[in-house]
C-alpha cells in the first residue's frame, strides 16, 4: 500500500466513525426536546423520563462525537497539510463558525444534563432547543466546507495560491445548498430510524410498555417526515451533480458512453476494462428523465473525460445504489407509518410493522455512510475539484500505517464501548403501563 | 489598532490561555485522580468527576477554537506544524480521545458501580500523557529547530521536538495543569479533610512548577537561544517575569494561609502570565525561525471575516459561558461550596 492509499483509508475511517456521532448530535437533541415539550404540555411523567433517558444517550454520543471531531480537525492538517495550506484560508471560516455552534451545543448540553433541578422548566427546554440548533448548525457549516471541495469558489488561482479570497462566496459555493439540505435531512432520517428501531425491538418483547410506545411515536414522527422528503432532496442533489459534476454522475450511474435517452441502471457492476456496466436492470431513458427531467436528454459518459480524471466507478456506483435502495425502503415504510398515524394508530404497534421498523434501524446510518462514499470517492482524483489532486495534498511524513492501525483499534474499542454502554442503558429502560393511554392527549406531532 | 495578523494571533493566544485555565485544569483533575490513593480515594474521584462533568466539553472547545483560528488565519503555519510535529500531535490526539471518552463512560459507571473501574484508569493516564505532549508542541515551535523555508517544502525531519527544551516545556505544562486543578478543587468541596488533601497537593505541585520553570528557563538559554533572548531581553520582560513570580509567591502564601479564593486568583494569574509571556516572546513568529504571522497569513479578506466572526461569536458566547458557570460553579466561584 502506498502512503497515499493509507492516508485516504485513514481519512475515510475517521470520517465514517465521526459521522455516526455527528448524526446523533444533530438528531437526538430534537427527539429529546420534543419529548420534554410533550411533558410540559401533558404533565405525563413518561415524557419526562424519555427526555431524561434520551439526554443521557445524547451525552455519551456527544462526548465521542466531540473527541472524534477534534481528531478530524487535526488530521486534516496531519494527513493533508498541503490541502490545508491551500484551503485553510478559504474555507476556514465555516470551521470557525462551527466552533461557535459547538460552544452553544456543549454549554447548553451541560445545562440540560446537569441542570434538571437547577434551572426552571422553561429555561431547561430552551437549553434543549439551543443544543439542537447548535448541532444542526455545526453540521451545516462543515458541510459547506465539503461542498467547497466539490465546487471550489470564492478565490482566484494565482501561481498555485488562492488570492482575492472571499470566505462568504466560498461558503456559498454552488454545491452548498443541495448538500446541506440533504445532509440535514439525512441526520433526522438516520437518528429517527435508529431510535425507532431500538424501541420497536423492545416493543416486540412487551407491546404494553407506554415508555417505548411514546418513544416510537416521536422517533417515527421525526424519522418518517425526513425520510419522505429525502428522495426529493436526493433528486435535487442528483440533478445538480449532473450539471455541475458530470463525471461524478457518470460514475455513480455506471454510464460509460455519452448518449441521449440514457437508461437508469438498477444494480449492476461497472467494468472499467470493457467500459460497460453488467448485470444491471435497465429502465429505458430513466436516467435522462431523472437527471434532466427530459427522457431524451444527453448524458455524458465517463468516456467523455480524460482517463486520469475518472473516479473509480465501482465503489461509487455500488454506494449510490445502496443509498437509493435504502432511501426508497425508508420512504415506503414512512408512507405506511403516516397512514397508520392518520387512520389507525394501533397499527403502529402491530407485530409486522414493528419488525419492519426494527429492521430499518440501521438503514439510515448505512445510507449516510454510503452517501458520503458517493460524494467523496466520486470526487476523486481531486481533493479540490479541478484545483488540487489528492496525491498533491498528502503529507510527506511516512509510516502512516502506524497511526492508521492505532486509530482504527482505538475507534473500534470506542465504538464497542459506546454500544455496550447504550445497550445497558436501553436494557434498563423503565416500564409505564399502557393502561389509560386512551385518555391521554394525542402524541405530539414531530415538528422540528 | 494592531494589524489583523497580530489580532488574529492574539485571539489564538487568548484561546490558549482560556484552554489552559479551564481545559488544562480538567486534565489536571485526571492527574489527581490517578495519584489518588489512601482511604478517601473514592470521595476524591467523585469530587473530581462532579467538578469536571458539566463543563469539560465546553472547556475542551477552546483548543478547537485555537486550531481553527490557526488554520484559517495562518494556513501555512498549520501545515508546517502538522508536518514537523506529526508524532507528538498524534499522541496528543490519542490522549484527547481516550481522556474524553473514558471520562464520559467513567461518569456513567460511577453512579452505579462506585468509582474506580477501568475507564477511570484510562481517563487518568491519558490526562497524564496529553499535557506533556501538548507542552512539547509549544516548546518545539519556539525552539527554533523546525525549519520551513521555501514555498511548499518541508524538511521531512519529524523528530525536531526531541530535545531538552521542548520536553521540559511538556513537563512544565503538566505541572501547571495539575497545580491549577488542585487549587480549583479545594473550592469545590466543603469537606475539610478533602480540602486539606488538595491544599497539600497544591503546594506540592506549586513546588514542582517553580522548579520546572527554572529548569525550562535554563534549558532555553542553551537549547532555544533566540527564544530565550526574546523572553528575557525585551522591555516587558522584567515586569512580566516579576509579576509572574509574584503571582506564584502569592498563590503559595495564600495556600499556606488557607485563603483559597485569593490563592486561586493568583494561580490562574500565574499560569496566564506564563503563557502570555511565551506568546509575546514568540511574536511575530508562529514557528521559529521561518514562519511569522505575516509570512503565513491568509488573505486580507479571510482575516477580516474571521475577526468579525470571532467578535460576533464572542458577544454571543461569553454570556452563555457566564450562564453555565452561574448555574454550576457559583458556589465554587464565590467560595461557598455546597454541602455534600
Ligand atoms: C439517510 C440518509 C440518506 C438517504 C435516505 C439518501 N441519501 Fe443521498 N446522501 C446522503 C444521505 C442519504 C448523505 C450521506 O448525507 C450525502 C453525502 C453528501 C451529502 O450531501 O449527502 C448524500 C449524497 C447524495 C448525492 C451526492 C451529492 C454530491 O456529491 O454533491 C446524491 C446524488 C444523492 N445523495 C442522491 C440521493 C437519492 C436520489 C436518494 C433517494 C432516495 C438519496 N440520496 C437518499
Ligand atoms: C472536516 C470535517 C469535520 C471536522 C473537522 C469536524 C470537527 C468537529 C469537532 C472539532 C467536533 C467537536 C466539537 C465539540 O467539542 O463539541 C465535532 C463535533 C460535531 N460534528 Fe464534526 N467535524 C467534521 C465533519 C462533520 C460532519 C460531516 C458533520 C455532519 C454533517 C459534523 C457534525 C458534527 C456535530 C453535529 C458535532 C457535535 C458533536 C456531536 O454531537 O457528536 N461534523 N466535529
Ligand atoms: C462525514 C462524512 C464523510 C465521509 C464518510 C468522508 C469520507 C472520506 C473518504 C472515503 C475519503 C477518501 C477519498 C478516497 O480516497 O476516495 C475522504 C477524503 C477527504 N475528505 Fe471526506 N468524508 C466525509 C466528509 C468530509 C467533510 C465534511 C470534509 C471537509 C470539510 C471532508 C474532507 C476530506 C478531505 C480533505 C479528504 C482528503 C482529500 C481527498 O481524498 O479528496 N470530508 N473522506
Amino acid at each position: 500500500m502506498t502512503e497515499l492509499v493509507v492516508a485516504r483509508a485513514q481519512m475515510a475511517m475517521l470520517f465514517a466513525f465521526h459521522i455516526l456521532f455527528a448524526v446523533a448530535g444533530m438528531g437526538m437533541p430534537v427527539l429529546m426536546v420534543i419529548a420534554e415539550r410533550a411533558h410540559l404540555r401533558t404533565g405525563h411523567p413518561v415524557y419526562a423520563e424519555l427526555a431524561r433517558r434520551w439526554a443521557k444517550g445524547t451525552a455519551v454520543l456527544f462526548a465521542v462525537g466531540a473527541v472524534s471531531g477534534t481528531v478530524l480537525s487535526f488530521e486534516l492538517g496531519l494527513l493533508w497539510p498541503r490541502f490545508m495550506e491551500f484551503a485553510g484560508g478559504v474555507i476556514g471560516l465555516p470551521f470557525a463558525l462551527e466552533g461557535f455552534a459547538f460552544f452553544t451545543e456543549a454549554i447548553f448540553l451541560g445545562i440540560y444534563l446537569y441542570g434538571w433541578d437547577r434551572v426552571s422548566p422553561r429555561l431547561h427546554l430552551a437549553s434543549g432547543v439551543l443544543v439542537a440548533l447548535g448541532g444542526i448548525l455545526s453540521g451545516i457549516f462543515v458541510v459547506t466546507a465539503n461542498a467547497w471541495m466539490n465546487s471550489p469558489a470564492g478565490f482566484t488561482l494565482s501561481g498555485g495560491r488562492p488570492i482575492d479570497v472571499s470566505p462568504l462566496a466560498a461558503m456559498g459555493n454552488p454545491s452548498s445548498a443541495t448538500e446541506t439540505i440533504h445532509m440535514t435531512l439525512a441526520a433526522f432520517v438516520a437518528s429517527g430510524f435508529a431510535v425507532a428501531g431500538i424501541h420497536a425491538f423492545l416493543l416486540l418483547k412487551n407491546r404494553e410498555n407506554l415508555f417505548h410506545r411514546k418513544a416510537l411515536e416521536i422517533a417515527l414522527a421525526v424519522g418518517c417526515t425526513a425520510a419522505l422528503l429525502q428522495p426529493l432532496s436526493g433528486d435535487m442533489s442528483a440533478r445538480f451533480v449532473a450539471r455541475n459534476q458530470p463525471v461524478k454522475l457518470a460514475a455513480l450511474e455506471g454510464q460509460f458512453e455519452t448518449m441521449r435517452g440514457a437508461p437508469l441502471r438498477i444494480g449492476g457492476i461497472p467494468d472499467v476494462a470493457t467500459r460497460t456496466t453488467r448485470f444491471a436492470i435497465e429502465v429505458p431513458k430513466g436516467m435522462s428523465l431523472l437527471a434532466y427531467h427530459d427522457p431524451d436528454a444527453r448524458v455524458r459518459g465517463l468516456a467523455d473525460f480524460p482517463r486520469d480524471e475518472w473516479p473509480d466507478p465501482i465503489p461509487v456506483h455500488l454506494a449510490f445504489q445502496a443509498m437509493v435502495a435504502g432511501g426508497t425502503t425508508l420512504a415506503l415504510v414512512s408512507l405506511v407509518a403516516a397512514w397508520f398515524a392518520w387512520k389507525k394508530r394501533e397499527g403502529l404497534f402491530g407485530r409486522r410493522f414493528l419488525i419492519a421498523v426494527a429492521l430499518c434501524g440501521p438503514v439510515g446510518l448505512l445510507c449516510v455512510e454510503a452517501g458520503w462514499g458517493v460524494t467523496e470517492m466520486g470526487r476523486q482524483p481531486w481533493a479540490i475539484r479541478g484545483v488540487m489532486r489528492t496525491a498533491e495534498a498528502v503529507t510527506p511524513v511516512g509510516g502512516l500505517l502506524l497511526p492508521f492501525a492505532f486509530f482504527s483499534l482505538l475507534y473500534l474499542g470506542l465504538g464497542a464501548a459506546s454500544v455496550w454502554l447504550l445497550r445497558r442503558e436501553v436494557a434498563a429502560s423503565p416500564f409505564f403501563p399502557a393502561a389509560g393511554d386512551a385518555a391521554d392527549p394525542p402524541a405530539p406531532e414531530g415538528k422540528e | 489598532m494592531p494589524e489583523p495578523e497580530t489580532l488574529s494571533a492574539g485571539c489564538i493566544l487568548a484561546s490558549l490561555v482560556l484552554y489552559a485555565l479551564f481545559g488544562g485544569a480538567d486534565f489536571g483533575g485526571g492527574v489527581w485522580d490517578l495519584l489518588g490513593r489512601g482511604p478517601r480515594a473514592t470521595d476524591r474521584r467523585r469530587l473530581i468527576a462532579g467538578a469536571i462533568g458539566p463543563v469539560w466539553e465546553t472547556n475542551h472547545i477552546w483548543l478547537i477554537v485555537a486550531i481553527v483560528i490557526l488554520f484559517t488565519a495562518f494556513p501555512r503555519a498549520f501545515a508546517v506544524v502538522c508536518t514537523a510535529l506529526f508524532l507528538p500531535l498524534t499522541i496528543v490526539l490519542a490522549g484527547i480521545v481516550l481522556r474524553g471518552a473514558a471520562f464520559a463512560f467513567h461518569t456513567y459507571r460511577l453512579h452505579e458501580e462506585r468509582g474506580a473501574g477501568r475507564w477511570g484508569a484510562v481517563f487518568a493516564s491519558a490526562s497524564l500523557v496529553t499535557p506533556v505532549f501538548l507542552g512539547v508542541v509549544f516548546g518545539a515551535i519556539s525552539s527554533g529547530r523546525i525549519r520551513a523555508a521555501g514555498p511548499l517544502a518541508f524538511t521531512g525531519d519529524v523528530t525536531t521536538w526531541l530535545s531538552p527544551f521542548p520536553i521540559s516545556v511538556g513537563f512544565l505544562a503538566l505541572a501547571s495543569f495539575a497545580f491549577l486543578a488542585a487549587v480549583y478543587l479545594i473550592l469545590e468541596t466543603s469537606d475539610t479533610g478533602l480540602r486539606e488533601e488538595f491544599r497539600r497537593a497544591s503546594l506540592r505541585s506549586a513546588a514542582a512548577l517553580v522548579f520546572l520553570s527554572g529548569l525550562t528557563l535554563a534549558l532555553a538559554a542553551a537549547d532555544a537561544r533566540e527564544f530565550f533572548r526574546a523572553f528575557t531581553g525585551r522591555s516587558w520582560s522584567i515586569p512580566l517575569v516579576a509579576a509572574d513570580a509574584a503571582a506564584a509567591a502569592g498563590a503559595i502564601a495564600f495556600l499556606a494561609l488557607r485563603r483559597y479564593p485569593l490563592a486561586r486568583a493568583c494561580a490562574a494569574g500565574q499560569v496566564s502570565l506564563l503563557l502570555i509571556g511565551w506568546g509575546m516572546a514568540q511574536y511575530p513568529y508562529l514557528v521559529r525561525p521561518d514562519v511569522t504571522v505575516f509570512s503565513a497569513a491568509a488573505s486580507p479578506g479571510t482575516m477580516r471575516f474571521l475577526l468579525l466572526a470571532l467578535a460576533a461569536g464572542a458577544a454571543l458566547l461569553f454570556p452563555a459561558i457566564f450562564f453555565l458557570l452561574r448555574v454550576f460553579k457559583w458556589e465554587a466561584i464565590t467560595g461557598t461550596p455546597r454541602r455534600p
